[in-house]
């Protein structure tokens, strides 16, 4: 890990003293649908080389700050600053063009297209000229090899279809995908959350290796036990509103849990349980256990 | 549990996860295979039952009807996967004859004059199957069965009030009628025996078909918008454009098929094609495309097409009943679609 590049405590909303400039920052960012406030003055930083975790449960919001920083949705208020400059995304193409790639967690991809077939499609090499003009197969091919490999994958047959790759494979082609097409910041929108945890494990070992190529990473996730091992920051989310914006030095796995977990709703969750007659008294028994043996944060 | 992952994750050799997949599997996973033996048994059936089917003068009898079925199949296979279908398919090659038929011999149009006007109302046709696909996001099926019955009633409606007969013949009393009869109609003899030209236009579209599918851009983006036409868009596949350049390409086969019927009979009947776009679709079928899209082969459909020229004729020479035909083409149907299926399965069992 990275730790030792964690120089700065910045104030959760406020501006990074940091040596250089981020690759991405988000300035108190809210986005309002009618009277919905679905987030509220969300600030975070990603810089290269590092991964920032995005953590909340359903409803939290993170999928509307994905969609922002993708160009599908633009924030009502704040800003998107790439490199100290502000930017401002109509359309998921310019967010693609500024080197934001998002691997959705439907992967855009054909189940039945060959593994090269799919790393490049819509965006296939071509040689020759004219009407001779022709997909450069023997190229795709070594490439996509080639950017698999980087990522730790021996593909030794690239004409394998990529519907029967594992979860965790395909995830690492969509990866691999999004890095060979020049992204500098890769957006992953709950790559571990369909996956066992071996298959997760396996995910997680590609976000390292994609941070270790010197791209931003965010990864988006409501696991805190994925979040902490590969992750510099910590941006956690409820209900629309910041829970805390973390460096890694200023916040342990066991409070990273706790915060996740809500552990003053458990508390309370525990209490009702308790109180709503015998049957249920041993539930919420073992809930306020386990409550008690998560730290105070 | 989850706990589990550390903050390095042990490294593990995957290879073991990539089974080795030996040549026969990789035949068996290949499209058109189920087809090509079905072809080899249809053929040495036939040829078990009359000599005559494999001597050269009834090879050129059954390759004559699996050439006229193949450049369609080859075609249709392309918009099979592609995720579409074109039912209209059949009749649009009656039109292409009747349209220019009409307009040499009642109009008194140049037949080369005729020949591109046709050519234009084919490809006008095509765009409208595929524009409006696109446009109502309605299965393409329903889209070309309602263009497939209006086409049809077209083609005799107008033929009826405009020649007052069901047939438009005479074609080869109009001038220059022997150059497009060269293009579409010629014989060229080979060892002593006279073949449909055909054949060799029925080749040169499997060649192109397959290279267009396997070597081009636009042949990834055909197996891309039948596999998974959002996900295709989502990475930049212009899906639109290649389907409705699909049902344009259909069309323009279907406008070549008309011509070579047109010239070689010189009479067509309004009726002409009714019927054969399911011929088409079993051929492409026969020869591994998936009805669901996204996979197959035009080399398998071209086979598929021969195999249903060997049965259309066999019978003949076998000595049953023509009638017959259509019980086999059903049967050998049926069959295909489940060795696919079988075979399929096993084939990628291996690669889990």
């Amino acid at each position: 890990m990275t730790d030792a590049q964690q120089q700065s405590t910045p104030e959760p909303g406020g501006p990074t003293s940091a040596t250089s400039a981020p690759l991405l920052e988000i300035r108190e960012i809210s986005k309002f649908f009618g009277s919905v406030i679905s987030l509220q003055d969300i600030s975070t930083t990603v810089r290269a080389g590092q991964v920032t975790c995005i953590l909340g449960d359903n409803g939290a919001g993170k999928s509307t700050l994905i969609k922002i920083l993708s160009g599908v949705y633009q924030p009502d208020h704040g800003q998107l600053l790439m490199n100290d400059e502000v930017m401002t995304f109509s359309t998921p193409r310019q967010s693609l063009d500024a080197g934001i790639a998002t691997v959705f967690q439907d992967l855009a991809m054909v189940p039945l297209m060959a593994i090269w077939r799919n790393f490049f499609l819509g965006s296939e090499p071509t040689k020759g000229w004219g009407p001779f003009q022709r997909f450069d197969q023997e190229m795709a091919k070594r490439v996509t090899r080639k950017e698999m490999l980087d990522m730790g994958i021996d593909i030794r047959d690239p004409d394998q279809p990529v519907g029967t790759l594992s979860g965790g494979e395909r995830q690492s082609v969509a990866i691999a995908r999004a890095v060979h097409f020049g992204a500098k910041l890769l957006i992953l929108d709950e790559p571990t959350s369909a996956l066992g945890v071996k298959q997760a494990g396996v995910v997680l070992r590609y976000i390292v290796q994609a941070r270790d190529r010197g791209l931003g990473v965010i990864f988006i996730t409501h696991n805190p036990h994925h979040a902490y091992p590969v992750g510099d920051r910590f941006l956690l989310l409820k209900r629309g509103k910041s829970l805390g914006d973390f460096a890694k030095s200023e916040i342990s796995r066991d409070e990273l849990t706790r915060l996740m977990a809500g552990g003053a709703e458990l508390e309370q969750l525990a209490h009702e349980l308790d109180r709503e007659g015998e049957g249920r008294s041993k539930i919420g028994a073992e809930l306020a256990e386990e409550v008690k043996s998560l730290p105070t944060g | 549990m989850t706990a589990t992952t550390t903050d390095t994750p042990p490294p593990e050799v995957r290879d073991e996860r990539v089974a080795k997949v030996g040549l026969w599997r990789r035949l068996l996973l290949k499209p058109e295979f189920g087809s090509l033996i079905g072809a080899l048994v249809v053929f040495v059936f036939f040829a078990t039952q009359s000599t005559v089917f494999w001597h050269a003068n009834g090879v050129a009898n059954w390759l004559d009807p699996a050439s006229t079925y193949g450049i369609m199949a080859v075609v249709v296979a392309l918009l099979m996967i592609g995720g579409h279908f074109d039912l209209s398919a059949g009749v649009q090659l009656g039109t292409a004859g009747l349209v220019t038929a009409i307009l040499t011999t009642e109009y008194n149009l140049v037949v080369w004059v005729a020949m591109l006007v046709s050519l234009a109302v084919c490809l006008g046709l095509g765009f409208l199957n595929g524009y409006l696909v696109i446009r109502t996001g309605l299965p393409s099926f329903i889209i070309t069965l309602s263009t497939f019955l209006m086409i049809q009633g077209l083609n005799l409606g107008l033929t009826k009030a405009i020649t007052n007969t069901v047939s438009v013949g005479g074609i080869d009393q109009e001038p220059y009628f022997n150059g497009p009869e060269k293009i579409f109609a010629s014989q060229v003899t080979l060892f002593g025996q006279k073949y449909y030209i055909a054949i060799l236009w029925w080749i040169v579209f499997t060649i192109a078909a397959t290279y267009v599918l396997m070597k081009t851009r636009f042949g990834n983006w055909i197996f891309a918008v039948g596999g998974d036409e959002t996900s295709s868009r989502n990475v930049g596949v212009p899906s639109s454009r290649t389907t409705i350049t699909l049902f344009m390409v259909v069309s323009f086969a279907a406008w070549f098929v008309g011509q070579i019927y047109l010239f070689r009979l010189t009479s067509i009947q309004a009726n002409a094609g009714f019927g054969f776009e399911l011929i088409y679709i079993a051929a492409a079928v026969i020869g591994g495309c998936l009805l669901t899209g996204g996979y197959g082969s035009a080399i398998g459909a071209s086979v598929g097409a021969l195999l249903i020229g060997m049965t259309s004729q066999g019978i003949v020479y076998a000595g049953w009943n023509a009638d017959w035909f259509k019980f086999f083409l059903g049967a050998m149907l049926l069959l295909a679609v489940l060795t696919n299926q079988i075979v399929r399965k096993y084939a990628e069992q291996s690669r889990r």
